[in-house]
């Protein structure tokens, strides 16, 4: 495994690969000589400032997380590594490949060469629209995702379009919502507050009721908790007439980051799992060694 | 004296009050009215904002595009203005309204997070539209904050830095300090977006003018979210009487608000308790209607939800988390 762009994000999921049964950290990339480069070095994590170049370099890389930018992703990191043959899983909002939410499509997805994994506000909701939509059909789905002011980094600020674009069409295309709606606000409350996410959906068929899709709500809970121990519900499903109503919050695991940002937690979490899928299948298919 | 512009805002946060249920010939009969009173920009879109028909913040009865539509054929002198919330709207939803006559875009930020905004006011100034920088929640920062963060705004291009006082929780002195430290800290012209829940909606955009605000919101009868905004017949006749130049037809605005406003109106404009503790406890205005509602379906007193959310700091937006409130104070019975 590799992970390019040692921010905030990049740092979190060089700890959760430390924890992983499936990876091995095999290199921390940037462009500049920063406090996250020193950290990965400190831990004995193979760095370098030449970015994705460094990467595709090295013959045992397999699967790369890309942490950067969508406009990096767009333009270099996912172009260069698609001709390397290394697998992007692409944290940034550019969406080049298909989206990937775990708990929901993990399973169809195969052999792509890069792997988009929506937003935080995605991340958190799309599950919950699924697991709504399969019992009651959706006719629109809408999520409001609050995350605190200081886990929402200049990236998130500078994007605030490309959040909502692209989580109100995962919800459509991920969620199985007709039509999707997503808002984020950011809270600067200090303390800052955990992240909570209000997912409404017009369901299609109200004759389900509500025992039904309580139900399929807490299993797919139960999928995600694999992932994303600190995800529960605050608020269970409430049905009135065609509208349901589901808050959910989303409390890290502090891997890097702290229990607040579970906004960060949420993607990264989903993104190694999503690298552990492909690398036991890789495994499987090789019967070999460990991935890199 | 300053010439003191208006920005009249019935039809945008006046839509919260009427549960964003107006009508095309509605907005054609008040856009109109407004634009031969002499207001130079009037705001017409949803309560919060471009795009922010929704569940969460109530659907709009008529597409707010096709009411910008048909405003705009009714505006001959002023300009068409909308104001967008980044997170909800978004910068095709500018194109659109700017295809739909809008000349000027509000963009409205939490006071400390202004940098969410540089996107949407880049968009608007290459849409060759007045771009204005929208402060929400300006209680809840010092005028020292308050004045770094307008610079930021200014960087990006605004053409004048809003501060509204979104939960009315402001008296004069502090909006005096306020708008004094904005005016020193930019160059650009300042505005001030009162709200009424203390009752202090007139004598706040008084003071907001002393201090040297040259742009000041208003609306006919009030008619906003909580208890209303400065209501702009008054303040018309108000700055009138101490001279100041607003450009204005007073009596037409009298006739305008009764005419127009006034039989549409599903409650009269005044501070009910609900909106008192809105300014008193410093709770977005908007949230008012959603928490009445909240409060029926829970069996709550709505004055116990909104002390719970102004301490849990909720910011502009949050209207879902009023349910989140009025479920765990259910639950804590």
């Amino acid at each position: 495994m590799a992970v390019i762009g040692p921010g905030n994000i990049g740092s979190d999921l060089m700890y959760k690969i430390f924890r992983s049964k499936y990876l091995e950290m095999g290199m921390m990339a940037g462009i500049v000589e920063s406090e996250g480069i020193k950290r990965a070095a400190s831990h004995g994590v193979a760095v370098s400032t030449e970015g994705v170049k460094a990467v595709v370099e090295r013959k045992d890389i397999q699967i790369a997380f890309d942490a950067t930018s969508a406009l990096a992703h767009l333009n270099v990191n996912g172009p260069a590594l698609k001709e390397a043959g290394i697998l992007s899983i692409d944290l940034t909002p550019a969406a080049v490949g298909p989206y990937c939410v775990p708990s929901v499509n993990l399973a169809q997805l195969h052999g792509e060469s890069d792997i988009n994994m929506v937003t935080c506000g995605g991340q958190a909701t799309i599950p919950i629209v699924y697991a709504i939509s399969r019992v009651a059909g959706a006719a629109y789905a809408e999520i409001v995702a609050c995350i605190s002011s200081k886990s929402a980094g200049p990236g998130t600020r500078a994007n605030m379009d490309e959040f909502t674009e692209t989580t109100s069409k995962a919800l459509e295309v991920v969620g199985s919502a007709d039509k999707g709606k997503a808002i984020i606000v950011l809270n600067p409350a200090d303390p800052p507050l955990t992240m909570t996410n209000t997912i409404l959906v017009r369901i299609k068929d109200s004759s389900v009721g509500i025992d039904k899709i309580t139900a399929s709500v807490n299993e797919i809970i139960d999928e995600l908790n694999l992932y994303v121990p600190g995800y529960r519900l605050r608020v269970p499903p409430i049905l009135e007439g065609d509208q349901v109503t589901v808050i959910v919050q989303v409390e890290g695991q502090g891997d890097f980051l702290p229990a607040y940002s579970g906004n960060l937690d949420i993607i990264n979490a989903a993104a190694v799992a999503a690298a552990e899928k492909i690398a036991e299948r890789m495994l499987n298919e090789k019967g070999g060694a460990q991935s890199k | 004296m300053n010439k003191i512009n208006f920005v009249d805002t019935t039809l945008r946060d006046g839509s919260h009050a009427v549960r964003h249920s107006f009508t095309e010939e509605q907005v054609s009969v008040i856009a109109g009215g407004l634009d031969q009173c002499g207001v130079p920009m009037i705001e017409l879109s949803h309560g919060d904002g471009l795009g922010g028909s929704s569940f969460t913040y109530g659907l709009s009865k008529v597409n707010e595009f096709d009411l910008l539509k048909a405003a705009s054929r009714h505006i001959k002198n002023g300009k068409l203005t909308a104001l967008l919330l980044p997170g909800i709207g978004t910068i095709e939803n500018l194109h659109q309204a700017y295809e739909c006559g809008v000349r000027a875009v509000r963009v409205a930020t939490h006071v400390t997070e202004a940098d969410v905004s540089a996107q949407h006011i880049i968009a608007a100034k290459d849409m060759g539209m007045m771009a204005v920088g929208f402060l929400m929640m300006t209680h809840m920062a010092t005028p020292e904050q308050i004045a770094k963060v307008a610079q930021k705004m200014e960087s990006y291009g605004a053409d004048y830095i809003n501060l509204a006082d979104s939960a009315g929780y402001l008296i004069p002195d502090s909006v005096s300090k306020r708008v004094e430290a904005v005016r020193k800290a930019v160059k650009i012209p300042v505005g001030f977006h009162a709200h009424n829940n203390l009752g202090m909606a007139v004598a706040n955009s008084l003071a907001a003018v002393e201090a040297g605000a040259t742009y000041i919101d208003a609306t006919l009868r009030g008619l906003g979210a909580g208890a209303g905004n400065t209501q702009i017949e008054v303040i018309a006749g108000v700055l009138k009487r101490c001279g100041y130049e607003t450009g204005l037809d007073f009596y037409g605005l009298m006739d305008l608000a009764q005419n127009a406003v006034e039989p549409l109106m599903p409650r009269p404009q005044v501070i009910d308790n609900g909106s008192l503790m809105l300014g008193y406890a410093g709770v977005y205005s908007s949230f008012l209607l959603h928490v009445y509602e909240a409060a029926k379906k829970y069996d709550l007193e709505p004055r116990d939800i909104l002390v719970e959310l102004g301490e849990r700091k909720m910011v502009g937006g949050q209207e879902d988390m009023i349910i989140d409130v009025a479920y765990q104070l259910r639950q804590g019975r």
